[in-house]
């Protein structure tokens, strides 16, 4: 288990940073993705199956392939591909990046844990993430919630036509 | 077993990229992709707690991001093509047009 967090965590992290630092958007795009496939696998680590499958289905899947998508429809012109702001801020901001994280470091959250305190913590870890497991809470703890984000697609989906639209 | 203080930094660390890269990019798109990495890695905050304290909270939580993160990116990356037809670029500099 250390062996595969430790490979999916740098790959995430150097994908991460190959995304920003990238000249070309389709490549970033494509790091991304696998950004998402690591961070997919990190969730299987933790025993969030379910997630693990939604997030390759929809990030990996539906959303990259809109960004794809929309970066290929706008076809920009390659003299607007590097376009990182002047060098001072650059520096500035990798700094500050780089500061919050070793403040964290410094101050012990790498050896952190929570007591498992919550109502499935004498369940076995497999069982937490089950789709059966998240499909009850969705269905009864957390319905309201769950027809907001139903309201909220619709209300996106709506949007994103009236916004493409084009105006005659 | 991985202590959940690892997750926690990798997912401080993959939160700090996104910020750099919202940061310093001035490709429309890219500062996107970067909101993307910082709301993959607050999921992954949501996900160690919910395994590490045992409560499936953090995981609904995190569907539902995953539901409001793909609202924005296609009302976000409308905005971004109709914005294209006007200026014909894709720089946050040029997105001006709310000025007072």
């Amino acid at each position: 288990m250390i062996f595969a967090f430790w490979i999916l965590a740098v790959v995430a992290v150097l994908a991460a940073i190959m995304v920003v630092t990238n000249r070309n958007p389709v490549a970033s795009v494509l790091f991304l993705v696998l950004t998402f496939f690591s961070l997919a696998g990190l969730f299987v680590t933790l025993h969030a199956h379910f997630l693990a499958a939604i997030q390759v289905l929809v990030y990996a899947g539906a959303i990259m392939v809109l960004f794809l998508f929309v970066v290929m429809l706008l076809n920009l012109a390659t003299d607007q591909w590097f376009d990182v702001a002047s060098r001072p801020f650059l520096v500035l901001a990798g700094l500050l990046g780089a500061g919050f994280v070793a403040l964290l470091v410094v101050g012990g959250l790498p050896g952190y844990a929570p007591a498992a305190q919550g109502p499935g913590a004498s369940l076995p870890p497999d069982l937490l993430g089950s789709t059966e497991a998240i499909g009850s809470a969705l269905y009864t703890a957390y319905y309201l919630p769950f027809l907001v984000t139903a309201l909220l697609l619709l209300v996106a989906m709506v949007g994103a036509v009236v916004l493409a639209r084009r105006e005659r | 077993m991985v202590p959940a203080g690892h997750y926690l930094v990798l997912s401080a660390i993959l939160f700090a990229i996104g910020v750099v890269g919202v940061l310093t990019r001035k490709n429309a798109i890219i500062v996107f992709m970067s909101i993307e990495i910082m709301l993959n890695a607050a999921n992954l905050t949501f996900v160690t707690f919910a395994s590490a304290m045992g409560d499936l909270g953090g995981q609904v939580a995190v569907l539902l991001v995953i539901a409001v993160a793909a609202a924005e990116a296609a009302v976000g990356l409308a905005i971004i093509v109709a914005m294209f037809r006007h200026r014909e670029t894709v720089n946050v500099e040029s997105f001006n047009v709310m000025h007072g």
